[in-house]
């Protein structure tokens, strides 16, 4: 256990950088995936056009070759930012089209019949919107939006191989110092990521059973 | 251009992380390999049912080098065999087991990978810039040192601010991933660390200013020095002081004296000077004083 207690402000040093880059990539993909969905459901073609071209692009290309680009690509046409800006980037524009799809398939799971029930009653647009369809369209996207969460959780990982010290990049180096204690090193650092994504989990659960039809 | 440099770089990484080998072909590719030739032994003697003698019968040996390291061990992706100090110092043991260089079967380890490696019979032995540690010394068997070498710092050429370890407080300085070097300039000297895959990506991060400095054993920055000498140079002396060991299973313990005396033999018959020349000292710099061995009691 020394491997653990003795490097305890490191470790979790380590994971105040992944929930960081959780929380900054979180709302960065929240807020892109949002604008994305909303362009991919709009009655204007063009704008479906760019936002299916959009979600095709950054969906198929594997995170890592994003954040290479970020890393190496925008350096050589003269953008310096940090490493955190850089990786944020990346993985906020990936991640912020699985939340567009998710985001989507909850408009598209509400029944056409709901909007003309609630028009036929007299409803005005935004409150059809506002009272009928997003409510609906919100609860079904709880249980897609927690996974999305929690894969990107899991690829802040991808970090500790791009210059910032989060939580893998700490099992990396205790791993190396201390031969004798691997597993529990590994059982350490895996018991990090579990809390987490037990949160986020837990979050979601509440969300569902708070929004659920009676 | 800036396309095709992107891309071979994405592939490098995609490559290196996803196979969790660092197989980058970044690096020089004058690293050739060197002509020199070891001794032989003809039919050596070793103690029945010692591992020796198990290795001589068999006619082969699986050692395990570094593929990513110019000048210590080093593998292009168009040639068979590592090239570098540690893959001489393999040729050299295995000669003194009868068995020739083309017996050799070179297995890539990385950090990562030694100690398993070892557990599991995936090689037979680590030649592998394998920095001798108490630590280690509990789950592997570690011979040597055959090389004694330092942690140095690399940083940009018109960069004054850093001449040692001393000044690095704060500065971002950039090693590989889980390295003992990275914790080094952490714990030791303050430093912000910044982890990369290979020591070729930090160099990429250094010379587009990113990072303040890159630092690992000083034989490695040598070689990236020598490869840009407008752009970078080492500062400062060596401050620390890794000891490479041959690793080998703890299943084996008859393998530290023979190892220990093939080391001492290549110091007083010259081989590991031709060895050091033809690989770490094409950087200018001479072969050290060879250094002593621990001894097999522990």
């Amino acid at each position: 256990m020394d491997a653990l207690t003795d490097n305890a402000s490191a470790i979790l040093d380590g994971f105040w950088l992944t929930i960081q880059l959780l929380v900054v990539n979180g709302i960065g993909a929240l807020v892109l995936g949002t604008l994305v969905a909303s362009l991919r459901l709009s009655p204007v073609p063009v704008m479906r056009a760019v936002a299916g071209l959009y979600i095709t692009v950054f969906r198929n290309t594997p995170l890592l070759v994003l954040i290479v680009i970020t890393y190496f690509g925008l350096p050589e046409v003269g953008i310096q930012l940090g490493f955190f800006t850089r990786i944020s980037i990346a993985m906020s524009v990936y991640t912020s089209t699985f939340i567009a799809e998710a985001l989507r398939s909850g408009v598209n799971a509400v029944p056409l019949g709901q909007a003309e029930a609630a028009r036929s009653i007299g409803m005005p647009f935004t409150m059809t919107l506002t009272q009928v369809v997003l409510p609906q369209a919100v609860r079904a996207t709880v249980p897609p939006m927690a996974s999305v969460l929690i894969a990107l959780t899991k690829n802040t990982s991808l970090a500790a191989g791009f210059g910032l010290a989060e939580a893998t990049f700490r099992l990396k180096g205790l791993v190396n110092d201390y031969a004798t204690e691997r597993w529990v090193i590994f059982f350490g650092i895996a018991l990090g990521y579990i809390v987490i994504v037990e949160v986020i989990s837990f979050g979601a659960a509440r969300l569902e059973r708070r929004w659920r039809v009676a | 251009m800036r396309k095709l440099r992107t891309i071979r770089l994405a592939a490098v990484a995609a490559a290196a992380m996803l196979a969790v080998t660092a197989c980058g072909n970044a690096g020089s590719s004058d690293d050739e390999a060197s002509k020199n030739t070891y001794e032989v032994v003809k039919d050596p003697s070793f103690e029945s049912g010692s591992r020796m003698a198990a290795l001589n019968e068999a006619g082969k040996i699986k050692i395990g080098v570094k593929f990513d390291q110019p000048g210590v061990g080093f593998k292009t992706a168009t040639s068979d065999t590592p090239t570098g100090f540690d893959p001489e110092m393999g040729k050299i043991i295995a000669g003194q087991l009868g068995l020739e260089p083309s017996d050799i079967k070179w297995v890539e380890t990385v950090s990562d990978n030694r100690e398993p490696f070892l557990q599991k019979g995936t090689v037979d032995l680590v030649i592998a810039s394998y920095s001798i540690t108490d630590e280690r010394r509990q789950v592997v068997g570690q011979a040597g040192p055959y090389y004694v070498t330092g942690q140095s710092l690399l940083v940009a050429k018109d960069d004054d601010s850093i001449k040692g370890p001393d000044d690095l407080k704060g500065k971002k300085v950039c090693s590989v991933t889980g390295s003992t070097s990275i914790a080094t300039v952490e714990e030791k000297y303050g430093a912000k660390p910044a982890g990369f895959d290979t020591y070729s990506e930090c160099v990429d991060q250094l010379k587009n200013g990113s990072v303040d400095a890159v630092t690992t054993d000083g034989a490695i920055l040598l070689g990236y020095a020598a490869q840009a000498p407008d752009e970078l140079k080492v500062v400062g002396e060596p401050f620390s002081e890794e000891r490479y060991g041959i690793g080998y299973s703890k299943k084996f313990p008859e393998l530290c004296q023979f190892l220990s005396d093939s080391i001492e033999k290549s110091f007083t018959d010259g081989d590991w000077k031709k060895a050091f020349d033809a690989t770490l000292g094409k950087s200018g710099s001479d072969a050290p004083e060879t250094p002593k061995l621990d001894g097999c009691s522990n």
